[in-house]
């Protein structure tokens, strides 16, 4: 039933009234004389430098857009891990077949130069 | 503890294709076009993995693997087209390209 | 505990597996291989062995891939289709691509890799396998359409047809998972055996399945009113990709089209689909031929005409029958050789800084290279349907499935869409015989039979369109085994 999530929904009530708290309560109470310290972006103590957008060279979106490809790939190892002891030597030839696809797709894109960042 | 019912699934599936459809008409930067692609996707994916458990069957977690591998594909060439987009017309709005008329 | 373990019977995908493996040679021969002229011969080799595959296969296996794919006649069939249409489409390519220098390896690869696509689509048994060769055959086309990365139209090209075209995928996957909800399968003839066994005569979220694998499908063959991004996409990529997927992507589309349509909605939801298919069929081939009326760009007004014959396709299946469904298999087959033979012909004329050709390049074309403009005069007699050209015979099947099947009205509205279209068809030929040529001509490849790969395309599309337009049996009594 649904009143057994009763205590997720105070947990959230709690959580969302201490937060607007803590941020409104200063504004009121504390004295406020900003400086050119005290409004710069924080950055974990780093001192902050440059612009947050800036043109981001051509050949990281072609390594990004190639991650993404590799590394959904692996999903398919996940259900064959799975019945790996099952499925013995037929399972291992079939991701033999896969993996050397993917090896060929790999082997494609470094001969192309493809993981070069111009 | 009780099982959320798959109606509830469907629903929220069938709401977020519908967003995800009515974005790739309404909205105009091709990158939220292709964001709006991927939630219609993934609304599907949804319902496939909600109508799986109700079936008892294991086709609608298997057709999950292949759809989130295959929209990946299609998120990357669009992605790749749009890099080349940008290079030519130095835009991400659809109605900017649009030299094919007629 | 040992689960059973998938008996691999791997005979009924041969076809499939030849383009694949090929496709993978030609991707790792590109790396190694500097005559990139070469890679197109090679691709070429690998669609004549899976040709070769598919007609040893005939008339069809009946085992299948864990009822996953199935290779029957009509699957055979198609293949061959699609073979035909990779092979036009190849020696258009090697010409066309040194011409523009857009020689590159990977176009063959890609073309290689949508036919598989193709070929999985024709031979699924299985929603699962038929999104995926959709998908395999449309992502390959996405990046075709854009191989022309200097041409702002190709890119564009590309872009539109990627966002119209994975917006139609999703709403073929939302109609499978509802399909799948109500059946409780992904399997096409499960889904047909669980849909006619039960009691409901219509389960409503199977008609919704149904509606929306529909529009995916109707975005995928270009049928209004989902055929916006159709006349873009083919003025704006380059003309040998134009000539290959406007006959390939089609060809699949119907082929899946029939079988989920035949397969898994019949004969519970017959009726339904029959009113769907005849309205559409109406509508796409009146405003095919009425927008394809004024058009001056030959690859646009081509690419409305090929709306217009989808049209005409669906009538065939509209007729729900086994004789609509031949017509339909042999209206294909002649669209493939007219449309790919069209285009190939506008990729001959095409000049080498443009990316497109209008009317006005072609006139005069009968004095400049009379041979070309003898075989665009085929196609575009061909394409009206003046008999004895395949055109023809391919009408004719089709509208008479459609009268045996009550669906006269239809027929009728055919042949009169027959009749308009004529008058854009008629409109190249009078450029091509009665125009002077231009001031500036446009630079055609001589046309020399045997001594150009483009020129070879040409004349077998031309030969075929003669041919089995003088005799029509050979193809009818090869679809009687279907």
């Amino acid at each position: 039933m649904l009143i057994e999530f009763i205590p997720v929904l105070v947990l959230f009530a709690l959580a969302t009234a201490i937060a607007v708290i803590a941020l409104v309560l200063p504004a009121f109470l504390g004295p406020r004389r900003p400086s050119r310290a005290k409004i710069e972006t924080y950055e974990s103590g780093k001192l902050p430098y440059g612009d947050a957008r800036y043109k981001v060279p051509i050949g990281y979106y072609k390594i990004a857009l190639l991650f993404v490809i590799f590394d959904l790939e692996v999903i398919f190892f996940y259900p064959w891990a799975v019945v790996l002891r099952q499925l013995h030597v037929f399972g291992l030839i079939e991701m033999g077949i896969f993996t050397a696809l993917l090896v060929v797709g790999y082997v494609y894109e470094w001969k192309k130069g493809g993981f070069e960042m111009e | 503890m009780q099982d959320v019912p798959t109606t509830w699934f469907l629903l929220l599936g069938a709401i977020l294709f519908t967003i995800g459809a009515v974005g790739v008409l309404v909205r105009r930067n091709i990158l939220v076009m292709l964001m709006c692609i991927e939630l219609m996707m993934n609304a599907v994916n949804l319902t496939f993995v909600a109508l799986g458990r109700e079936l008892g069957s294991l086709t609608g977690q298997v057709v999950v693997f292949f759809t989130i591998v295959v929209a990946a594909v299609e998120v990357t060439v669009g992605l790749a087209i749009l890099i080349e987009l940008n290079r030519l017309y130095q835009t991400a709005d659809v109605d900017e390209v649009a030299g094919l008329k007629g | 505990m040992r689960p059973q373990l998938p008996t691999l019977d791997l005979v009924p995908l041969y076809p499939l597996l030849v383009v694949t493996g090929w496709a993978v040679l030609v991707l790792l021969a590109d790396l190694f291989v500097q005559h990139k002229r070469a890679l197109g011969y090679l691709a070429l080799t690998g669609v004549i062995v899976a040709a070769v595959v598919t007609v040893a296969l005939w008339p069809g296996v009946p085992t299948s891939f864990q009822n996953m794919a199935i290779s029957d006649g009509q699957a055979l069939f198609f293949n061959l289709v699609f073979l035909v249409t990779g092979a036009l489409g190849l020696l258009v390519a090697i010409e066309y691509l040194e011409r523009k220098d857009l020689q590159r390896g990977e176009y063959y690869a890609l073309l290689m890799f949508s036919l598989a696509g193709m070929i999985a689509m024709a031979a699924a048994e299985d929603l699962l396998i038929v999104f995926l060769g959709l998908e395999m055959m449309s992502v390959a086309l996405y990046v075709l359409s854009g191989s022309n990365q200097r041409d702002m139209s190709s890119i564009e090209a590309a872009m539109k047809y990627f966002i119209l075209g994975s917006f139609a995928s999703a709403f073929f996957l939302y109609g499978i998972a509802l399909t799948y909800a109500a059946a409780g399968s992904t399997n096409l003839a499960q889904i047909g055996s669980w849909l006619s066994g039960r009691g409901i005569p219509k389960d409503p979220v199977a008609l919704t399945g149904l509606s929306l694998l529909l529009v995916g499908f109707g975005f995928k063959v270009a049928l209004v009113p989902f055929h916006w991004w159709t006349p873009d996409v083919y003025q704006g990529a380059p003309t040998s990709v134009t000539a290959f997927m406007s006959v390939g992507a089609k060809a699949a589309g119907f082929a899946t089209l029939t079988r989920v349509l035949y397969s898994a909605f019949s004969p519970t939801f017959t009726t339904d689909w029959v009113t769907v298919a005849a309205v559409l069929a109406a509508v796409t081939m009146t405003f095919g031929n009425l927008a394809a009326l004024v058009q001056r760009d030959v690859k646009r007004l081509l690419g409305y005409s090929s709306i217009a014959h989808a049209g005409y396709v669906l009538v065939g299946i509209a007729a729900a029958s086994p004789v609509g469904v031949r017509g339909m298999l042999f209206y294909i087959l002649a669209y493939a050789f007219m449309t790919a033979g069209a285009f190939a012909v506008a990729c001959a004329v095409e000049r080498r800084e443009q990316s497109t050709t209008t009317l006005a390049d072609y006139a005069g074309l009968a004095q400049r290279s009379p041979l070309l403009a003898a075989a665009m005069l085929l196609f575009m007699l061909s394409l009206i349907g003046i008999p004895p050209l395949i055109g023809f015979w391919s009408k004719l099947f089709v509208f008479r499935a459609a009268v045996e099947a009550n669906l006269a009205w239809l027929a009728v509205l055919g042949v009169l869409n027959s009749a308009l279209s004529a008058y854009y068809y008629a409109g190249v030929v009078v450029q091509m015989y009665l125009r002077e040529p231009g001031r500036s001509p446009a630079e055609e490849v001589a046309f020399r039979p045997w001594r150009s790969a483009l020129a070879v395309a040409v004349f077998l599309a031309a030969a075929a369109t003669v041919v089995l337009g003088l005799w029509p049996g050979a193809v009818v009594n090869l679809l009687m085994g279907v």
